[in-house]
């Protein structure tokens, strides 16, 4: 059990938080091959869903505190601490250090509601909707390649795009953060079945290549 | 396995999609004036056509937005894709109305093509400016 004296304020609660993939970090540092492909859970992350239509009065205003909306699929949007990912026509997901949070002193989610207003649209806090995988190294994509369909070729799949996919069956958003690193973006519910997945996926780069 | 071209997204695997149902069939203009025969008619009753046949598809693991398409019952080849609330495009796939949304070359959503480019969606410019390119990573 927690120990509900060290329950002192947000800082309390962040210590004895658990990431939806806590459980998995033993077997995702046994299941890494460094300098092959490497999986790790990101840390905490703030995040928002943002309906706005990108062209109104109110979209500008979003864009001018995100720095700016992604205008079509595989576009990411913002600056550097914050990213938004492009969802839908009208939807986005911004991401940003868990330190963008209001309630650490950040003022992300305040002032992208305040940007919005009265005008239609919504602002959601959805920081615990959503776990970060990064999968990386020079296999990671033949990792992605056995349950995802999308091509995934540098020619094709950029560094800095991102979509919304499905990776081992389960609707993720994919980022290509680097020319061999990947950021996955699971449902904290998934986090488990996807991690899982991901490290049965790695395994055969474990034992040497048969030619 | 059906390729399926998302007005937003691009050729995206058919496991992303579902499946809406038959298109075009209108809410009736006065409900409660219908019968319990015409209400079951417009509840219940669609068609089940062989060969072409106008559908609703919803890119749920995507863009999450739903569209239109025309697609052969018989082959499951896909004539058009069209956004919602626009015309049925004739069988050929060129759009009948003056809003000429549906221009989707057969060969640039049917399976198994072979096309090196990334043939994407070609839904007019003016209809969807985002889509006139493949977006990255779409599926060839």
């Amino acid at each position: 059990m927690a120990n509900t004296a060290a329950l002192d304020g947000i800082n309390g609660l962040r210590d004895i938080r658990r990431s939806p993939a806590s459980h998995l970090a033993a077997a995702m540092d046994a299941g890494s091959i460094q300098g092959t492909v490497v999986l790790k859970e990101g840390l905490f992350q703030t995040m928002a869903g943002v309906r706005v239509d990108p062209r109104s009065e109110e979209g500008s205003r979003i864009a001018a505190v995100t720095g700016g909306l992604p205008a079509r699929c595989g576009d990411v949007g913002g600056t550097d601490r914050v990213t938004v990912l492009w969802l839908g026509p009208s939807e986005f997901l911004v991401v940003a250090p868990e330190e963008a949070h209001d309630s650490l002193g950040g003022d992300l989610i305040g002032s992208l509601v305040a940007a919005l207003g009265d005008a239609p649209g919504q602002v959601v806090d959805l920081s615990a909707n959503r776990t970060t995988f990064e999968l990386s190294g020079p296999r990671a994509r033949a990792v992605l390649e056995k349950g995802c369909a999308l091509d995934l070729h540098p020619r094709s799949f950029t560094t800095g795009a991102a979509l919304s996919t499905e990776v081992g069956n389960i609707p993720v958003v994919l980022q290509k953060t680097g020319e061999e690193s990947y950021r996955i973006f699971p449902r904290a519910s998934f986090a488990e079945f996807l991690g899982r997945w991901l490290l049965d996926a790695m395994r055969e780069f474990a034992s040497p290549e048969v030619p | 396995m059906l390729l399926i071209s998302c007005p937003n997204c691009g050729s995206r695997d058919e496991t992303e999609f579902h499946y809406g149902g038959q298109a075009h069939v209108a809410y009736p203009e006065n409900p409660n004036e219908l019968n319990d025969k015409e209400w079951a008619h417009f509840l219940f009753y669609r068609e089940n056509t062989k060969g072409i046949f106008a559908e609703r598809w919803l890119h749920s693991t995507g863009c999450r937005q739903w569209f239109n398409m025309l697609r052969d019952t018989v082959t499951y080849d896909i004539k058009a894709v069209y956004p919602m609330g626009t015309p049925r495009p004739d069988a050929a796939g060129k759009s009948t109305a003056e809003t000429g949304t549906a221009s989707l070359a057969a060969d640039s959503t049917t399976t198994g093509t072979a096309a090196p480019s990334i043939s994407g969606t070609s839904i007019a410019p003016a209809a969807t400016p985002a889509s006139t390119t493949a977006p990255k990573g779409a599926t060839k």
